[in-house]
């Protein structure tokens, strides 16, 4: 049996921690150059307990992981440094040893389930496999793998044993690889990354069901995530990872909550967090650029971003200084950190008095079909919203709830179903952006997310940023030239990134050239379709700051589209919920946010962790997001509904979009004072 | 599945006629008067004009085009100019000689390639790797008659150990025919070897650093269960569609390689009809090339649809 | 405005990689380039240089000196008509060389016009044409070339042309697929969003970003063309007689093989084979650094 073989294999006793990493030190070989990837990295993880690893990219998070397995790319190699694992030490074994602590001591669950899936072999067979590893026979690991599946929450695992890869969902083959993970008992449970790539109700399940099961299987966990709320959600301990070095650690809510390293502090300053608005004040930024991969800075890595750094910061690399029991922060001046000084002014230029309620842009009835394979898919179903001047419509909901289709419909890069209408100062807009007068083309343009994808890498900043300056602006000459330098200092980039190409500037430049083009011509409308989820959260909060302070400068409306919901709320007046490509709630953020809300709404708000701790009112959605393909009947959210009426009226008629107060509307069959007092009631429980 | 068979037939059948449309214009409207190509310079207008007449040629395209169409879809494939007799027994015996030659080629090719690749892949960088991707890569790219003339000053000219022409004369015995047919096999075997290999190594390179392969090695499974069940697995099914397609190539390699060595195949027999401006036979070869290729390339399409669950079972939704 | 954006002064703001060198510097620390680019540079010397480089006239015959075995005097012998095999091979590089560049030339041209148009406009133009490269396919190339060569009779123009129009599709393949993860892009959305029209997103958005694919595929192209216009020669239906060429000369005298005289086909067929080597050693190369 496997949990004997695991016993004899590792188990030594409960006080010798599950994994020790003392100075680990790894180096990538690049084009015959040594750059360093992680540097002195030590920290250890108890028996049961759960320890979390933070940082943006380029941290060398995954390096870790990687290391801790053996599993370096070819070009890597373990420097320095000693790890243990169960007493065993991965780097000193042969080939047989390593992979029966593979087999045994250690799994490892990935940041994309599907890909983590061999496309040729039956989900079952896969899962079967670990047992098979163990020494079961073909049959026994069968049966084996079925309940293994069950443990995991999947609810037909006969069903789903015989599948491929390809025919599940994405929760569904996260809920897979932790089985697989989960199936050999391991003593240490590696998460890379787990729920990046999954919707926030998906992401809500599987969370819960690695915090279960840890319990059940008594397993200690690393979780890797650049997602702070995330591990303070998940975690016991916290280190955090920048450029390579460990540079605090401590347990998860003292670290969050009284952060002992600039660099912590400034990550969380970042956030937009308790409900903070872009009224209320600017977020605190970290400004300057990631040490670039093989530097070599002899004093402390974040010394350069550092807004207290004294000379000897730069001069010799800071120890770990001991700054509570169990805590531990590397910087000279971790008593200072309280009250460091902030990087971005907190007050804010306050949007000129809007006129109330002048319409800029309206959508009526806009639906959209897609035909895919002979299947009509109902992206957008009879969408009303209206726009008005200088406001930011914040534009909520998981894949497939049509949020892109719409941006793309109001911009005319897909044309919406007959009978649907967009209207720009109360005229009719053409489908199609090719057949829309260049005063309508300039009115609404968009900022996309991802910037690689959006600039042209074979031209200059130049070029990119001139375009809409002579399309749409009518510029040339000399007033494109002064207009161009107008742009370039309002969105805070240099005269000398003119000249340079996308590729040699980072992300969070990147995204600023893309900000100029869309103001370029002078826009009333701007799209920005999650113009910051590609980008790190020290570089997040710089162009949210960004984008706000040109919408009070240019009283310019945002369609602003994101699934972070701090993001949304810190940027939004008023928030449209989207469901299966229908408005489920529309109204004023701060409302929408503090409820009654609709069950939806509801469950998105409680799927999303926090990491000022947990909302105490929380419901689970179960089961997948359905196909817009086959979209349940009635209201279509009834499948996943947890407050679904015993009426039956929500499986047969969808409720229409009605006001429940001023300027908010919901599309649901419960009363609003039943709602009220079902989500108060859900909070006083607790 | 059956769908996307069907429409992959119903495709064949459009190249298969614009096929017919391409051979049809190339050999019976580009070259001009057929009856003057035959008689030659020396004949007179009206010698001519009866020729042509006997032969069809005067009458409208489209009405040549039918009767030209209507008559392969009988199996009649026309009457070949040289010998004054139909060509189907010519085509016939020449496309099975291709066969056994472009045969012999495959089953040495494609062990060989196939294994090359994988060597290459699992050694990635490395001197073997090296070795075997430099070395296919210039196989493939000499022209097989280069291959075959060295082939032939070495193992015919020099070292008298094959026989130089392919064809072993008439009621010769299989291990004859088979000894005849090595030289001719090895050029093309080289053109085909570099392809494969090829095509071999860069599906398992990807398979090897894939995310799945990584989630078998860290399972603990031994390195040779992760190549051979999770590796090879997805690494070797575009390889397959390669082969097929490169059956082209192989038949397009006949042309010159039976000529070199004077094998009556369906190449030498193209080559010889289009020398004596023999446009029936001409048409009739190219054509059978072309089928056999499409017949060759369908197979490969719908094998490897029926190996690869992600095409065979469609997707979740 | 007091935001603090600009970067500390040690902070890299540009994030050029260290020791990141541009694409053809890196082609220059590569063993094969330099190896097929040294040949092949050879061969264009030759086909530019031939008559003052090549020791003796290709075309004088010398009727009391045929067939001698490779010697000092002639270092890769005489032909059947007493012809210096090695002045032969020097000058023989340039009908294929020309030939075979122009004829890729005009088919990486046509066919990239024609790719991006079927990419980039997709409905019916991408169907005709993807009838059109299916049906081309359907052939060997060689034998599609030869059909043609041999319907309209062969001359340097006829194969140039045939060549480049074979071509034509199968590049055009290539760039359409390029083109078309080119339009999953966001940068074309914008160019649509800033009214550009549809000649300016092809041709100065689209087409510099497929311009590497097109680069690898003239390679290529060069290569199959070097193939596909040698064995044309050596069937006879290439370069005619007495012009020195390569596969023209191996037709001319491969039957006198079995009787020993090897150095007549030997030394032009190698020739064939540097070259084509050569070529797909370049290729090669431009591709690993192209994907890297």
């Amino acid at each position: 049996m496997t949990v004997t073989e695991t016993a004899a294999a590792g188990r030594v006793d409960d006080l010798t921690p599950t994994l020790q990493v003392e100075h680990l030190e790894v180096t990538h070989r690049v084009r015959g150059d040594d750059r360093r990837a992680l540097r002195d990295v030590s920290f250890q993880i108890g028996r049961r307990e759960s320890y979390g690893l933070v940082g943006e990219s380029g941290s060398g998070k995954s390096t870790v992981a990687l290391a801790l397995t053996r599993y370096l790319p070819r070009n890597g190699r373990v420097t320095g440094g000693r790890i243990s694992i169960n007493g065993q030490d991965p780097l000193a074994m042969d080939a047989e040893a390593l992979r029966a602590l593979r087999a045994r001591t250690v799994s490892m669950v990935y940041q994309e389930p599907g890909k983590a899936l061999n496309p040729s072999i039956r989900v079952g067979r896969q899962v079967a496999e670990v047992y098979e590893v163990a020494g079961l026979d073909r049959s026994a690991a069968q049966d084996k793998a079925e309940a293994m599946l069950r443990t995991v929450q999947i609810s037909d695992p006969g069903r789903v044993m015989g599948l491929y890869p390809h025919q599940i969902s994405g929760g569904m083959a996260q809920r897979v690889v932790v089985a697989m993970a989960l199936a050999a008992e391991p003593s240490l449970l590696i998460l890379d990354e787990p729920t990046t790539a999954l919707d926030a109700t998906v992401e809500a399940e599987v969370l819960d069901l690695v915090a279960a099961l840890r319990e059940d299987f008594a397993t200690s966990v690393l979780f890797i995530s650049h997602n702070l709320a995330v591990i303070a959600k998940m975690c016991d301990r916290v280190g955090v990872l920048y450029a390579g070095e460990l540079l605090e650690e401590g347990p998860a809510q003292q670290v969050f909550e009284e952060p002992r390293h600039p660099y912590t502090v400034g990550l969380l300053r970042c956030i937009p967090r308790r409900g903070q608005r872009k009224d209320a004040g600017r977020l605190d930024t970290i400004p300057g650029f990631l040490p670039s991969p093989g530097h070599t800075l002899p004093g402390c890595v974040f010394a350069p971003r550092c807004p207290i750094a004294e000379q000897r910061c730069r001069e010799a690399r800071p120890p770990a200084f001991d700054v509570g029991p169990g805590r531990r922060s590397r910087c000279y001046l971790h008593d200072a950190t309280s009250d460091l000084p902030r990087n971005t002014p907190v007050e804010v230029q306050l949007a000129s008095t809007r006129d109330p309620a002048e319409v800029v842009v309206s959508l009526h009835d806009l639906s959209k079909t897609f035909t895919h394979g002979g299947e009509s898919v109902r992206a957008l179903v009879g969408v009303n919203l209206s726009l008005e001047r200088g406001e930011t419509l914040g534009l909520v909901g998981e894949s497939g709830s049509g949020k892109t289709t719409l941006a793309r419909a109001l911009l005319g890069l897909v044309a919406p179903d007959e009978g649907s209408d967009v209207e720009l100062d109360g005229t009719a807009l053409a489908a199609e952006a090719r057949r829309r007068p260049r005063e309508q083309l300039k009115a609404l343009q968009i900022v996309f997310q991802n910037p690689d994808s959006a600039l042209n890498r074979r031209h200059t900043v130049r070029h990119l940023i001139s375009r809409p300056l002579s399309r749409l602006a009518g510029l040339s000459g000399a007033r494109l030239r002064e207009r161009l330098t107008d742009l370039v200092r309002s969105v805070r980039l240099e005269e000398r990134h003119l000249s340079l190409r996308p590729s040699q500037l980072s992300g969070g430049l990147k995204q600023r050239v893309a900000i100029a083009r869309a103001f370029g011509g002078g826009p009333r409308i701007v799209v920005c379709d999650e113009p910051t989820s590609a980008l790190d959260v020290s570089v997040q909060a710089a162009i949210l700051n960004l984008l706000a302070d040109l919408q009070a400068k240019e009283q310019v409306t945002y369609l602003f589209i994101s699934h972070d919901l701090g993001v949304v709320r810190y940027l939004s007046d008023r928030i449209a919920v989207l469901y299966l490509g229908r408005v489920m709630e529309l109204g004023p953020a701060e409302t929408v946010f503090a409820g009654p809300h609709h069950p939806y709404t509801e469950a998105l708000l409680s799927a999303v962790p926090s990491i000022d701790g947990q909302r105490a009112d929380r419901i689970r959605l179960h089961g997948e997001i359905p196909s817009a393909a086959d979209p349940p009947s009635g209201c279509v959210f009834h499948t996943r509904c947890p407050r679904r009426l015993s009426t039956g009226v929500c499986e047969t008629t969808e409720p229409p979009l009605a006001q429940v107060a001023p300027g908010h509307l919901m599309s649901c069959h419960i009363p609003i004072d039943q709602l009220t007092i079902l989500q108060r009631t859900g909070q006083d429980g607790d | 599945m059956g769908t996307y068979v069907l429409k992959r037939l119903g495709l064949a059948l459009v190249t298969l006629w614009l096929l017919s449309v391409l051979v049809f214009f190339a050999t019976q409207v580009l070259p001009g008067d057929p009856g003057r190509a035959i008689l030659g310079n020396l004949a007179s207008p009206s010698a001519v004009a009866a020729l042509d007449h006997q032969l069809g040629v005067d009458r409208p395209l489209i009405e040549q085009y039918w009767t030209w169409v209507t008559g392969l879809l009988h199996g009649n494939m026309g009457v070949s100019t040289q010998f004054r007799a139909p060509v189907e027994p010519y085509v016939q015996a020449a496309l099975v000689n291709s066969l056994k030659l472009a045969a012999l080629a495959f089953v040495i090719v494609v062990p060989l390639g196939i294994v090359g690749g994988v060597v290459a892949a699992l050694n990635y960088g490395r001197g073997a790797d090296r070795v075997i991707s430099v070395a296919g890569l210039s196989a493939t790219t000499v022209p097989e008659f280069v291959s075959g003339i060295v082939v032939i000053v070495v193992f015919g000219v020099a070292l008298k150990v094959l026989p130089v022409s392919a064809s072993a004369g008439a009621g010769a015995s299989p291990a004859s025919q088979f000894q005849h047919l090595i030289l001719p096999a090895i050029p093309l075997v080289l053109v085909l070897f570099g392809y494969i290999a090829r095509m071999a190594r860069a599906g398992t390179i990807e398979a090897l650093n894939s995310d799945y392969a990584r989630t078998a090695t860290l399972k603990g499974l031994k390195r040779s269960v992760v190549i051979r069940r999770h590796v090879l697995r997805n690494s070797l099914l575009p390889t397959i569609t390669v082969i097929a397609t490169q059956t082209g190539y192989l038949i397009g390699g006949l042309v010159v390689v039976e000529t070199l060595f004077n094998y009556q195949g369906i190449g030498n027999l193209i080559y010889t009809a289009a020398k004596s401006k023999d446009f029936p036979m001409l048409a009739a070869g190219v054509l059978v090339i072309g089928v056999v290729y499409m017949v060759a390339t369908l197979i490969a399409d719908i094998l490897s649809t029926v190996l690869n669950p992600r095409l065979r079972l469609g997707g979740a939704e | 405005m007091t935001e603090v954006v600009a970067a500390p002064a040690t902070a890299v703001t540009v994030v050029h990689g260290r020791g990141e060198l541009p694409p053809w510097r890196l082609l220059l620390r590569r063993p094969t380039f330099i190896v097929g680019a040294a040949i092949l540079l050879f061969w264009v010397v030759c086909a530019v240089f031939g008559h003052m480089i090549a020791p003796q006239d290709p075309l004088a015959q010398q009727l009391l000196a045929t067939n001698k075995a490779p010697s000092g005097a002639h270092w890769f012998g005489t032909d059947q008509l007493g012809r210096d095999v090695f002045s032969r091979v020097i000058v023989g590089a340039r009908s294929i060389l020309i030939i075979s560049f122009f004829a890729t030339l005009l088919g990486t041209v046509a066919g990239t016009a024609l790719g991006l148009t079927m990419g980039y406009l997709g409905g019916v133009v991408d169907i005709v044409g993807g009838r059109l490269v299916e049906a081309v396919l359907a052939l060997p190339l060689v034998v599609v070339a030869f059909l043609f060569v041999v319907a309209v009779g062969p001359s340097p123009l006829t194969i140039i042309i045939v060549i480049g129009l074979v071509f034509t599709p199968l590049i055009a393949r290539t760039v359409r697929s390029a083109v078309l993860v080119e339009r999953q892009q966001d940068y074309l959305a914008s160019a649509r969003l800033l009214g550009e029209n549809r000649a300016y997103i092809m041709f100065v958005e689209v087409l510099p970003n497929v311009l590497p694919v097109v680069l690898v595929e003239f390679t290529v192209r060069l290569g199959y063309a070097i193939f596909a216009i040698a064995s044309l020669s050596f069937l006879g239906f290439g370069v005619q007689p007495p012009t020195p060429d390569w596969g023209a000369d191996i037709f001319a005298n491969y039957g006198v093989l079995p009787a020993g005289y090897w150095w007549m086909t030997l030394f032009p067929a190698l020739a064939i084979a540097s070259l084509v080597i050569a070529i797909n050693l370049v290729t090669d190369s431009i591709e690993q650094v192209l994907a890297s």
